[in-house]
């Protein structure tokens, strides 16, 4: 029973170093020249070397994606409020939604930049409109699937829809919401990463972009494993926060 | 006393259809119920039993006809009924109690009274948790309780601001047998402690049998109430009149009825 619980706990460590060793051997055997995949060893080790320029553009990563990230909640749950809460309001959003979403968020960038110039705030831009979406699907989804007994409990005593809301509504809405974050978070990553990528000086992005203009795909891979740990770490965080405020929800796994 | 009818719920020829183009789900329906009367609607499924308590509430308007409640016609939700369904529909995230106290938040005046006379209200609901039988478990989450415990929680919830009107649509249709005659007596000593008027709709004849007062039958859809039955069985009834020959009459009797509107 320990030693399960003990496995399920190192697995996760344990997956990651056998990635990093598989990895490591098949570059080494098939003789893979560095500027093609360097290695994992490779690649922590000029991290390493270039760590105050990693740690600088990381933290301005982080920055635009939070500051992104923010708005998105904000936004998706307003937005997802109203598109929960009203069917007029769920047929007017919903197709615009859709279509705003299926755009490549990469596409907008350069627009992005010709009306706020290069740098922060396209970065910021390309992270919320790349992760508010799920946060409103996700928090309507929530509020519209409202039993309609309890609807009818609620308004039969006299509730108003602000009512039904705020006692129903919202707190059931709280799993969904929360499990939107996880994937809105490492979304936000991506926005603000190809924002960077395509139009920056500064961040991880244009770390990486020139890196490899000088051939140095050692580095380049070290910005990947950086992205990676900062998307693991925040996601972490929001998982901790989504067990904590929404044990009723977990109830069946309570160990996970 | 002069014109106003002293029957606290009404409704004079009644029809409805939930919309335009739809087949009725309630053809010409009369009823009245007297205040404090316990009231079990029984028919075949689909029949509009459950429309029935939707009109009476007032959460869907009639297509033709009145229905008046404590003689005013019916125009929008009650605002005073208390409802239990089949499914208990306790809030996952509030404690047993607090599920209790949810139409206090809503209810007015004590939506405004609550915060500061919580003690007040809290024994309150914890005395009626404790006359269903659920003393001990107010601090338990609703996924910590049975069935039948979830079910007695939700009729608290239905009861705790002292409705005048209790609507019932089928509240103990997912309980075991003998979790269900249970209940029919809790129920039986809430009402009888605190007569409210119960609208009761069910399929189980006994169940009818045992708690009403009055019975109506009603046809398959279009629902039309057929037969109206008063219930001689004298009160406080306990399980030993369940097998009592006047009992098994009565519910033979619903039970040629119900037979006679399927094969129509």
């Amino acid at each position: 029973m320990n030693k399960k619980l003990n496995l399920r706990k190192a697995s996760p460590w344990l997956s990651a170093i056998g990635l990093f060793v598989l990895w490591e051997l098949i570059v080494r055997i098939f003789n893979i020249p560095p500027y093609v995949l360097p290695t994992p060893s490779e690649s922590i080790i000029v991290g390493w070397q270039f760590h105050e320029a990693i740690w600088m553009h990381a933290t301005h990563t982080l920055y635009t994606t939070l500051v992104g990230f923010a708005i998105a909640v904000v936004f998706g749950v307003v937005l997802g409020a109203l598109v929960g809460s009203s069917r007029t309001i769920y047929d007017a959003a919903n197709p615009l939604l859709v279509g705003f979403n299926s755009v490549p968020k990469v596409a907008l960038v350069p627009v992005l930049v010709m009306w706020f110039g290069i740098g922060t705030v396209p970065a910021i831009i390309t992270a919320f409109m790349i992760s508010f979406f799920p946060i409103v699907v996700n928090v309507a989804t929530g509020l519209a699937t409202l039993e309609p007994e309890l609807r009818d409990v609620l308004r039969s005593l006299g509730a108003t829809r602000k009512d039904i809301l705020i006692k129903v509504g919202f707190p059931r809405a709280m799993p969904y919401f929360f499990a939107s974050l996880k994937v809105a978070i490492t979304l936000a990553f991506v926005g603000s990463v190809i924002s960077e990528t395509v139009a920056s000086n500064v961040g991880v992005g244009y770390l990486m972009l020139s890196a490899s203009s000088k051939f140095n795909m050692p580095l380049v891979f070290a910005g990947l494993l950086v992205i990676a740990v900062m998307g693991i770490a925040m996601y972490e965080i929001f998982n901790v926060i989504e067990r904590r405020s929404t044990k009723w929800a977990n109830r069946a796994n309570p160990t996970n | 006393m002069t014109a106003v009818s002293k029957s606290f719920v009404e409704l004079n020829n009644v029809t409805m259809r939930y919309s335009e183009g739809d087949e009725l789900a309630l053809d010409t329906t009369n009823m009245k119920i007297n205040k404090g009367e316990f009231v079990a609607v029984v028919g075949p499924s689909g029949c509009g039993k459950s429309s029935l308590l939707k009109l009476v509430s007032g959460l869907m308007p009639p297509t033709d006809g009145i229905v008046l409640v404590d003689n005013k016609e019916v125009s929008g939700p009650l605002k005073i009924v208390g409802m239990a369904f089949q499914n208990p529909t306790l809030l996952p995230w509030r404690t047993t109690l607090d599920n209790v106290l949810l139409p206090m938040e809503i209810v007015k005046p004590h939506r405004n009274r609550l915060r500061k006379h919580r003690a007040e209200y809290e024994d309150r609901a914890r005395k009626l948790l404790a006359s269903v039988g659920l003393e001990g478990h107010e601090d338990k989450f609703p996924w910590e309780l049975s069935g039948g415990m979830q079910q007695r929680a939700s009729l608290c919830r239905s009861l705790i601001h002292e409705p005048d009107l209790l609507m019932l649509d089928e509240p103990f249709g997912a309980l075991d047998a003998f979790t269900r005659e249970e209940l029919w007596d809790i129920l039986q000593n809430l009402w009888m402690v605190r007569p409210f008027t119960v609208i009761l709709v069910t399929h189980d004849l006994r169940e009818a049998s045992y708690l009403a007062d009055t019975i109506y039958v009603m046809s398959k859809r279009p629902g039309k109430i057929i037969v109206a039955r008063e219930n001689p069985l004298p009160r406080p009834r306990d399980q030993e009149v369940t097998f009592t020959q006047p009992f098994t009459d009565l519910v033979h009797e619903l039970r040629s009825h119900i037979r006679d509107v399927r094969a129509a």
